[in-house]
């Protein structure tokens, strides 16, 4: 019976008997970009729509998302969902800080790009004014395909990092403009 | 036998003559009323308390701010009570002067007072005398401003990323 | 605890500090070595389901006292609401309590009719209980799930969650959304309800019961879970009532109130169904509540679309306030006006004060409205019921053990959209 199940590509590379040669920045990339365990920081409404793509119609797991860390400082990823408050922005703040790097940052939802529809002076009008993002998904709140297709997307961008990017040059000013240490 | 807004507006005029005032019908067909603000404590208590009235749920506290009214009304704060045996309604407002806005707090009478009255304390800066925890609840303690007052604007004054053009506003 | 409130400086310094101070003096006073640590049960923790912070003072594993932060992720509803148009308030109430958000949108269209005086035709009626208490089948599911889920039974939540998918495929037919639906208008629903969405609804009404039975078979008279939940976070009635407690939460605690049965609102007095009480509030009871009311509402939308009327359409004859048909806009010049009037916001608007209450999730969700003739409210508040339960918390928990606190988080169902606002 043929079964047609995708699995991850492995990469270019010499292979002979007993032995396969490849770039280690590209078997490390796909180690890594297979097995994002993300920290779910989900505040309001997109919540829930993370918990209907954690649950078993849109599976995150298959992905290999499928351990949630809620300590940061076991989580590769950051998904900040939902509405983040001025109030709120010193602890996401904190949280940040404290994941381990290599570590991503996905802003899922309208509110947690850009404030969303509420545009008061309540509000923090975007996550990206106070810690740096690499994945804006969309949508109040996005499809759980959406979600999906975020993570995909940021799966692409962790394959191709350097493997140590902390003392980069690029890296360092990023931080800096953020002012963090 | 049923509570009549009649009978409520007749023991209420009894008890307290004219501390409370302006007895109408709202578009609901709620009996709403004004209540002189130093009175709100007694007025509850009467309310709650009384064998007739019996008005045992407090369904909500908020605030009001009406600029355009003289000074001395310039805030209100509606009490909406409801009688759970009779299965009645109620609606009343106290209203108070702009420069110090101050009221008994009713949290000896009704526990869940609390939280509803710092609120309308964050909202609108009225002080709410005898509460025992009156600070900012929704809002960052650190904030010097009531927002909900209608001078207060909606959006926030920092921001530098928006264009103008697209929002109406022309310089 | 007494009904006596004192008034103490204390109470307004940060709740760390006083609680620091505290373990001080009782240290000096007593000389014991007792555990007392001051826990911060942070804004960003997996067990709270939201965003709540809690200092708590804790002797071991017991907590001793408490006090609440909320706010964080106060988005300022209320001045949002006296900025935009009747129609765009929709989407606001959308996110108040998202885990229903039907229920909420109907509620604000049953204000704003009861502020323009509008009558809504029967059919219209019924097909707004039923969507309602779809809505109160979502929440409940993810109340009573997630309960569960934190005791540790977590295929309880996964199996139960198809279920959620199959209620999300029927508000898209309906509206277009999964969660946050902006369903109906003034005057009804935009558009009838497509074949699809009615077959969804029956073939949702065969499948369901029988795997609710099997999530109710593995909680109901689990011994691991009724030893976690009978007797965490009780409350009793009168103090419920003190509080301002409506809802499953408060008829755990024994009392009866349904703004259902007490202010009937879209022919909820055509049905028949029963209001289940609790005995002692504790986390147990209010499992079962909510799990007798979910049963419930499956009756009542049986009953509905039994005696569905087939006249009515989908919306009152309010042409001042419900958008025409477009091909109607393009032909006739009465629809144009009309639509123009309606988008510009120059409709009729009576001034005048409403105050609407609506059954929600969790409780009475009120909204008190106070129009001014124009087109947006002049003041807008929403009765939440969250916010309002939320207070006694740290009384409720007083002197249980921590892992009793976080189950009587749970069950209370906080929603932090609700509580926030």
């Amino acid at each position: 019976m043929e079964q047609k199940i995708k699995t991850v590509q492995a990469p270019d590379g010499i292979e002979g008997p007993g032995f396969f040669a490849t770039k280690l920045s590209e078997v490390v990339g796909l180690a890594r970009a297979n097995s994002l365990w993300p920290m779910p920081f989900a505040t309001s409404c997109c919540g829930i729509e993370f918990m209907a793509t954690m649950g078993s119609t849109y599976d995150l797991g298959r992905f290999g998302s499928e351990r949630l860390s809620y300590s940061p400082r076991q989580a590769d990823m950051l998904m900040v969902m939902g509405t983040i408050s001025k109030k709120f922005a010193p602890v996401i703040r904190r949280i940040y800080e404290q994941m381990a790097e290599p570590k991503w940052v996905m802003a899922v939802g309208a509110c947690a790009s850009s404030g969303g529809i509420f545009d008061t002076y309540s509000v923090l009008q975007g996550i990206d004014k106070i810690i740096p993002v690499d994945i804006y998904v969309p949508g109040c709140p996005p499809r759980p395909e959406q979600i999906l297709d975020g993570i995909l997307k940021l799966q692409e961008i962790v394959k191709k990092e350097d493997i140590r990017r902390r003392g980069t040059e690029e890296y360092d000013k990023l931080l800096k403009s953020y002012n963090i240490k | 036998m049923a509570l009549e807004a009649e009978q409520i507006k007749n023991r209420l005029e009894t008890e307290f003559e004219t501390s409370v005032s302006n007895f109408r019908f709202e578009r609901d067909g709620m009996l709403t009323f004004d209540v002189e603000a130093t009175k709100n404590l007694e007025v509850i208590r009467f309310l709650k308390e009384d064998a007739e009235l019996r008005f045992n749920f407090l369904t909500d506290i908020c605030g009001v701010h009406y600029p355009d009214f003289p000074e001395g009304e310039r805030f209100a704060v509606v009490y909406h009570m409801h009688n759970w045996m009779d299965n009645v309604r109620i609606l009343f407002k106290c209203f108070l002067n702009g420069k110090n806005p101050e009221i008994n707090s009713i949290v000896p009478l009704f526990v869940g007072a609390n939280w509803q009255e710092r609120e309308t304390y964050d909202f609108y800066g009225i002080i709410f005398k005898g509460h025992p925890q009156l600070k900012r609840i929704l809002n960052m303690e650190e904030m010097t401003v009531f927002p909900m007052r209608k001078e207060y604007p909606m959006e926030d004054v920092g921001r530098t990323d928006k264009d103008d053009r697209f929002f109406g506003r022309i310089k | 605890m007494s009904n006596k409130v004192e008034i103490s400086e204390d109470l307004l310094t940060a709740p760390e500090v006083r609680f620091s101070e505290k373990i001080k003096k009782i240290q000096q006073e007593q000389g014991e070595e007792r555990e007392y640590t001051v826990l911060n049960l942070g804004p960003s923790h997996p067990a709270t389901h939201g965003i709540f912070q809690n200092v708590l003072l804790m002797d071991g594993e017991r907590v001793m006292d408490g006090e609440a932060t909320v706010g964080y992720i106060h988005r300022a509803f209320e001045k949002i609401a006296e900025n935009r148009p009747f129609y765009q308030i929709n989407t606001l109430t959308d996110r108040l309590n998202y885990c229903s958000s039907p229920i909420n949108n109907m509620g604000w269209w049953m204000t704003v009719e009861k502020a323009l005086g509008i009558e809504i035709p029967k059919r219209v009626q019924y097909m707004r209980v039923i969507v309602m208490e779809l809505a109160r089948i979502a929440d409940h599911i993810i109340c009573n799930s997630v309960l569960g889920v934190d005791t540790g039974a977590l295929s309880g939540f996964l199996y139960v969650f198809q279920y959620r998918e199959k209620i999300y495929e029927i508000f898209e037919e309906i509206c277009g959304a999964r969660l946050t639906t902006n369903m109906g208008r003034i005057g009804g629903f935009e558009r009838e309800w497509s074949e699809t969405a009615w077959k969804k609804l029956d073939l949702f009404l065969e499948e369901f019961p029988p795997a609710w039975t099997e999530f109710e078979n593995l909680l109901n008279r689990n011994r691991i879970f009724m030893d976690r939940t009978v007797g965490a976070g009780g409350i009793s009635a009168q103090r419920a009532m003190e509080y301002g407690f409506t809802g499953p939460n408060l008829r755990a605690a024994g009392i009866d109130y349904d703004v259902r049965v007490a202010t009937p609102y879209s022919s909820y007095e055509d049905f028949d169904f029963k209001v289940p009480v609790g005995k002692t509030g504790d986390c147990y009871d209010r499992f079962r509540v909510r799990n007798a009311e979910l049963w419930e509402s499956l009756s009542i939308i049986r009953q509905a679309l039994a005696k569905m009327p087939k006249e009515g359409g989908f919306h009152a004859d309010v042409p001042e306030y419900y958008l025409p048909p477009k091909d109607e806009v393009y032909n006739n010049m009465e629809a144009l006006i009309y639509h123009f009037k309606i988008v510009m916001g120059e409709v009729p608007v009576p001034v005048g004060e409403v105050y609407h209450a609506v059954e929600g999730g969790n409780g009475e969700l009120g909204f008190y409205l106070i129009t001014d003739g124009s087109r947006t409210p002049y003041r807008l508040h929403f009765r939440r019921p969250c916010f309002i339960y939320y207070q006694a918390y740290n009384e409720i928990i007083k002197g249980s053990l921590f892992s009793d606190a976080l189950m009587t988080m749970a069950s209370l169902n906080v929603i932090a959209g609700e509580l926030d606002a």
